[in-house]
């Protein structure tokens, strides 16, 4: 398959195969000239827009120099362990929550329409509340990459547990099985497919919303980074905290779908 | 001892153009270690019968039973083959053989000396870390019947347990059937829509018809077969007997009629 957005499949009048890598090299070229066309205009400045080669610069300055206290590689380590801990909660209750759900009738009903309801508050809407609650401790940005990553976690797997195909259920039970096992050795790895595609959106939205939640925090983080050099007016600082934010956002992305792939080749067609 | 009564059951379904019944006031037992076929056409509600006796669906009124206790739930003592192997895709052979066994709680020792006599009898050996994906579909049958007599169950319930093989494959299926209820004999409930394989592999064929479904009536084979010494033959043989012949030729009849 081409690589498309998101790995999702767009349609598209089919060119010649060879030609693919050209025009993904094409749009970024473009974007890259229109940058560097952009910043080196005589009424721009480095404060508005700088050029594509002094974010580069500061990128390489930032991973041996220390600004806001820390290395660019140390900002990253505190973002990505309060991500790791934030999503991790969220994925290990989120999925057997979703799964049980999908399971009895009765807890379907008690929590969807809280669920419903609190799941279309932004996790950026949960910053005010953090603060309340926890203050600057590590609990705040947690609760908030909590609350990004925590839906599609529990809706993929919910999901993924009610399309499980009846007979492998019926199966388990004449063959048993209690529900704790139906739960786990067959609603699970049945749904194994839906719950990992919940896991990227869930990671993904979690990463994004760690900005949000590193604003609130005043020691370390890609997004406090970013925050002072908004503070000490560095335009490339901040462009240079976004493009990190980029890269290890496709890194996460990427492993999760490696994972995914390792999984469906595992299994087959099946 | 194990047998199954099925006493004045109706089975009704609620759906969009109102209610369908799909079982009315069947009577029928199955007598401990008995081979019971049960034929009809589609839609008779052979299935719904079998699956009542799993304990999947509850009569809407009568009531089936097992030892003169009521069905409520399926259970490991009643175990299911379904047409469609209904194996987990995600565990090898040897691990959808194990499920059912831990699922009662087997001992390691116990699961193991069980998949290994089970691969051996239906000749899967060498395939134990196969995913059932990478089998035929009369090797993936063949695990499934496993998965299900490994659990030594009393009940053995197949809902067309070889519709979905090819001839030849259905054949050498049968053949193994019928050795494994010489070897160990259970009570078993088959439902086919082959009147052949109903007649050569059970003991009395229940035929149905359908909308409502009912038993139209039941047909003794178990005297003929061992009268006419079907044993000593295979299956083709076995089709060609005028015995075979004649009580085919009678099923059909009912079918039809």
């Amino acid at each position: 398959m081409a690589r498309t957005l998101g790995g999702a499949v767009v349609a598209l009048k089919k060119p010649r195969r060879s030609v693919l890598p050209w025009l993904s090299a094409l749009g970024l070229a473009t974007f890259l000239g229109a940058w560097i066309a952009a910043s080196s205009g005589s009424h721009t400045n480095a404060l508005i827009l700088p050029s594509p080669l002094a974010v580069l610069e500061t990128f390489a300055r930032l991973t041996h120099e220390k600004f806001a206290n820390y290395t660019l590689q140390e900002h990253l380590a505190s973002s990505l362990l309060r991500f790791t801990l934030g999503f991790a909660a969220a994925a290990t209750i989120g999925v057997p929550l979703g799964l049980a759900m999908g399971w009895y009738r009765y807890l379907d009903y008690i929590v969807s329409p809280l669920f419903e309801a609190v799941r279309f508050i932004a996790p950026i809407a949960w910053v005010p509340f953090a603060v309340l609650w926890f203050g600057t401790g590590i609990g705040g940005p947690i609760l908030i990459i909590f609350a990004g990553a925590f839906p599609p976690c529990l809706i993929n797997a919910y999901r993924g547990a009610r399309h499980v195909d009846r007979k492998l259920i019926e199966a388990a039970q004449t063959l048993g099985a209690n529900d704790r096992r139906i739960i786990f050795n067959v609603l699970l790895p049945a749904s194994l497919p839906a719950i990992i595609a919940g896991l990227r959106i869930g990671a993904g939205l979690g990463w994004q919303s760690l900005i949000g939640a590193e604003l609130i925090v005043v020691s370390a983080g890609v997004g406090y980074l970013m925050v002072q050099g908004e503070s000490n007016l560095n335009t490339s600082i901040v462009m240079a905290g976004m493009i990190a934010i980029g890269l290890v956002g496709a890194a996460i992305d990427v492993t999760l779908r490696f994972i995914e792939q390792r999984i469906s080749a595992h299994r087959g067609a099946a | 001892m194990s047998s199954i009564e099925f006493a004045r059951v109706t089975r009704r379904f609620q759906t969009r153009n109102g209610e369908v019944t799909a079982l009315e006031d069947v009577s029928l037992e199955v007598a401990d270690k008995e081979f019971v076929a049960i034929v009809g056409p589609s839609g008779c509600g052979k299935t719904t019968l079998l699956r009542l006796a799993a304990g999947l669906e509850a009569p809407t009124a009568g009531s089936v039973q097992i030892n003169g206790r009521t069905i409520r739930e399926p259970g490991p003592d009643r175990a299911v083959v379904f047409q469609q192997f209904a194996l987990f895709p995600w565990k090898t052979v040897r691990e959808n053989i194990a499920f059912g066994l831990e699922c009662i709680g087997r001992s390691r020792a116990d699961c193991n000396r069980a998949i290994t006599r089970y691969v051996e009898l239906m000749g899967l050996e060498g395939r134990e870390e196969s995913y059932p994906h990478q089998l035929s579909g009369g090797m993936q049958q063949r695990v499934a019947i496993a998965r299900s007599y490994a659990l030594d169950p009393q009940v053995l319930l197949m809902d067309e347990p070889f519709g979905a093989l090819d001839a030849q494959t259905r054949i050498v299926m049968q053949e193994e059937l019928i050795r494994l209820a010489r070897l160990n004999p259970r009570t078993v409930i088959f439902i086919t829509h082959s009147v052949e394989e109903a007649v050569y592999l059970a003991d009395r064929v229940a035929v149905m018809t359908g909308r409502p479904g009912c038993i139209r009536e039941i047909v003794d084979i178990k005297a003929v077969r061992s009268g006419d010494g079907w044993d000593q033959y295979s299956v083709d043989e076995v089709m060609e007997r005028m015995a075979f012949v004649r009580l085919r030729t009678q099923i059909w009849k009912l079918l039809r009629s």
